[in-house]
């Protein structure tokens, strides 16, 4: 939740996600930080309003291998289980039957990969998960290209919301289609959290401000120099970029126009 | 005489030889793991929490356990 509590508008502007409340904009990921302390640190200075964690098979020769959970409370935190990793339908639509086993929640992070060098999606094994998810019962969140028609028939099929990419994963490239963003935010009815390559607090301010209801990022936090400062960072973004797309920009025009008068100046 | 009391199955992508009777729960248990933190997959098939212990490990079986990792 955002409080625009200030002289000029009082709006308390909420982030609703298929009927439940969401306190923040940011969603951020648990992969790829030099520690669980280090993660659990950066996640609480986000304060993000859901995190998303990955299904993998327990590594048995480690002697003593403990999940995610171990590390983070799901009473402190909303857990977004993915499949991040599967490629086919058949593969998502079974990581997603064991994280829901998990017993934590009907949630998931949809993500069907189609290429292993940019790691876009294939999206329609995506649609085809998601519709077979959503029947179901699943609150399905998918992941998908910055593709209004996607964007569209994910929505049709019952996504609870819709997640196109800014750039491919863990690019760090930033929002590099704006209009696409926007225009799947104009058609969409659901909300629209724009996922994946974010790379600094800038990246994370324009994308908020081409309207979109929120931002999911993991390694633009994790792999900076400081994750905890680069969370708060992120935080700070996030409101901004919602506040300045609230507050609605002025005008872009290729030409300068005098901000002080014309008028009055000595001869 | 000891094949007898020990059976083969696959676990996590790896041949094991194991102890024949075992439960599922008693496998995890076994492995250092706590059932509560994992999901079993047997055969692709799901088995709930609840069912951990009644299910014993034959042999052959294909058995997945996993849990939620760090990602994005």
């Amino acid at each position: 939740m955002i409080d625009t509590e200030d002289q000029t508008r009082r709006v308390t502007d909420t982030l609703c996600i298929a009927g439940q409340d969401f306190h923040s904009r940011l969603f951020v990921g648990t992969g790829k930080y030099p520690d669980n302390d280090t993660m659990v640190r950066a996640i609480r200075e986000s304060r993000t309003a859901m995190v998303t964690v990955a299904v993998r098979r327990v590594d048995l020769d480690k002697s003593k291998e403990e999940g995610i959970l171990f590390h983070l409370d799901p009473d402190e935190f909303f857990i977004l289980p993915n499949t991040a990793g599967c490629y086919t339908a058949q593969d998502a639509i079974r990581y997603a039957r064991l994280a829901r086993a998990a017993g934590l929640s009907e949630w998931l992070k949809l993500e069907v990969i189609g290429d292993q060098d940019t790691l876009l999606p294939d999206t329609q094994a995506t649609l085809e998960a998601a519709k077979e998810l959503v029947e179901e019962g699943f609150k399905v969140m998918a992941y998908t290209n910055d593709d209004v028609v996607t964007a569209l028939r994910l929505e049709d099929v019952g996504c609870v919301a819709v997640m196109p990419l800014a750039s491919p994963i863990g690019s760090g490239m930033g929002v590099v289609n704006p209009y696409f963003i926007r225009e799947i935010k104009r058609r969409c009815d659901v909300p629209i959290i724009v996922d994946a390559g974010v790379g600094t607090a800038s990246d994370a301010c324009i994308t908020m401000e081409q309207g979109v209801d929120g931002v999911l990022m993991n390694t633009a936090i994790a792999m900076a120099d400081d994750p905890i400062a680069m969370a708060r960072a992120m935080r700070l973004a996030i409101h901004a970029g919602r506040l300045a797309y609230l507050a609605g920009r002025m005008e872009s025009k290729e030409i300068a126009i005098p901000s002080s008068p014309a008028k009055g100046m000595l001869d | 005489m000891n094949e007898e009391h020990t059976i083969h199955v696959r676990l996590n992508g790896k041949d094991r030889e194991i102890d024949s009777g075992l439960s599922i729960k008693e496998l995890v248990k076994s492995l250092d793991l706590n059932p509560r933190l994992i999901v079993v997959e047997l055969n692709r098939e799901i088995i709930s929490q609840d069912s951990l212990s009644e299910t014993l490990v034959l042999d052959g079986d294909h058995l997945e356990l996993v849990h939620f990792v760090g990602g994005g």
